[in-house]
């Protein structure tokens, strides 16, 4: 027969112990958010879970591209090039008003806008609590993910990171019930702020007066304010509106443009504020975007050609 | 002897931990029973000299983590439970599976309403009842846990007979 205690102290007074230490934790994660060193310490024994739940669907995303006959990836590469002409042609036009936008700020004598540093991360299939709109992505402070960095899909804005560790990070999603994005009406520039609600597929505009110009349809887009989000990435479009004479305010909902609940790649972005350390790593991503722009003749014949439109006016 | 109890145990705890953050349908996402509670259950009755608080408040720390909650609040809840099954093991184990059950359900019963509650003052509590789902799926699934883990302790561990 064993004893119920084999040693040290007895389980009640254990308890008593951990409950202090439990309410302590918690006073202090809260309060001033200092606990970052236990967490990261934490994940890295979570971090294998991890693992071993998203290497299903890692294994069945390799089989598919691994499986896939060349007719598939034929046909795949066309629809891509298609598309890749497309953008092309897009960022033709870009390119230049992006020049015109420059010189017209020169003019101004305002701050230059600042480019973005972007990194792909892929989202780990893993759920986390029901209750929040939190994404684990398998980028870390390894990848000098942050605190507070935005992160966008082909879409748009998705939300930004709340913890960081090592190998991965935790993001909280635009329509998470405690966030909330600064946002601007792109067709009137009207400011506003969305607030998550907990559904994919609304946020809630709040504070929007009864004489405000805003329908159904507009294109809500970061506005940068609180210098969290960089500027004028979509976050979302207009869906309903409903005008109470009784309310002080109107109730305005709208659609995330970013998708949310689909998504499986997302980008990190680094902002004004928080440059990324190590340029090399962009790479990838940013090159081939430059490239497009830059080698096109015709582009530079337009800008030469518009100039001249501008100096005639 | 005991390793093999603790090997399994391990895994055991292991696998509720992937099972909490397993990737599900929508639908059935709110019904998710709390594997990690469940199966800290389990050892507490079955090891209650191993499986003690501490252990378990680790075990909350962790699903803390995973769950991006304010550290403290599984771990408090968890363990609270744990105490309970710890000072009552003996009273527990000779009880019924379906008696063993509705004591479940009012335990994991206490652990969500501890979790709740510091949602609650931390200012982002949940607003439906879907919320305690995982309770009473818990409390149904408890019969078939108790049995699995019963057989397969008795199958790969050494059988303590305290």
């Amino acid at each position: 027969m064993q004893t119920l205690f084999l040693r040290g102290p007895s389980a009640t007074l254990r308890m008593f112990i951990l409950v202090i230490i439990s309410l302590a934790l918690m006073t202090i994660d809260h309060r001033w958010k200092h606990l970052d060193a236990v967490r990261n310490t934490l994940s890295y024994l979570l971090y294998p879970v991890e693992y071993v739940v998203d290497l299903p669907i890692r294994l069945y995303y390799w089989s598919e591209e691994t499986l896939s006959t060349q007719q598939d990836l034929l046909n795949e590469n066309r629809q891509l090039k298609d598309l890749q002409l497309q953008s092309r042609v897009q960022l033709q036009k870009l390119d230049i008003l992006e020049k015109e936008n420059e010189r017209l700020r020169k003019l101004l004598s305002a701050t230059p806008k600042t480019t973005e540093d972007h990194l792909i991360a892929e989202i780990v299939a893993v759920d986390v609590d029901p209750y929040r709109h939190f994404i684990v992505l398998n980028k870390g402070s390894n990848d000098d993910a942050y605190i507070g960095q935005p992160i966008i899909d082909a879409h748009g804005v998705m939300g930004q990171i709340v913890f960081v560790n090592a190998m991965t990070s935790t993001a909280m999603l635009i329509s998470d019930v405690s966030h909330a994005i600064p946002v601007q009406i792109d067709r009137t520039g009207l400011r506003s702020v969305a607030f998550g609600t907990g559904q994919t597929d609304y946020l809630d505009l709040r504070h929007i007066p009864h004489n405000a110009d805003i329908r159904v349809g507009d294109k809500l887009i970061s506005s940068g304010l609180g210098e969290r989000f960089p500027r004028n990435y979509p976050v979302a479009m207009i869906t309903k509106i409903n005008r109470d004479t009784g309310e002080t305010f109107i109730n305005v909902r709208a659609e995330p443009l970013a998708q949310l609940d689909t998504s499986r790649e997302v980008l990190l972005v680094w902002t004004q504020n928080h440059e990324k350390p190590t340029p090399e790593l962009d790479q990838p991503v940013q090159a081939p975007e430059k490239e497009a722009v830059e080698e096109t003749a015709e582009e530079a014949v337009e800008e030469v050609a518009e100039e001249t439109a501008d100096g005639d006016e | 002897m005991a390793t093999s109890n603790l090997k399994i145990a391990s895994l055991s705890l292991f696998v509720a931990f992937m099972l909490t953050i397993m990737p599900l349908p929508e639908w059935v996402v709110e019904f998710r029973p709390d594997w990690v509670t469940l199966v800290l259950i389990y050892w507490a009755m079955a090891l209650p000299a191993r499986t003690g608080v501490t252990i378990a408040w680790l075990a909350g720390l962790m699903l803390d983590v995973s769950h991006g909650a304010i550290l403290g609040q599984n771990a408090l809840g968890l363990m609270l439970v744990i105490y309970i099954v710890h000072i009552q093991h003996q009273r527990l184990r000779v009880a019924s599976l379906v008696q063993q059950a509705i004591v479940v359900f009012f335990l994991l019963l206490l652990k969500q309403l501890i979790v709740l509650w510091v949602s609650g003052i931390v200012g982002h509590a949940p607003h439906t009842w879907l919320y305690f789902m995982p309770t009473i799926t818990g409390a149904m699934l408890w019969p078939w846990i108790y049995i699995i883990m019963r057989d397969m302790r008795r199958k790969f561990g050494y059988n303590v007979n305290y």
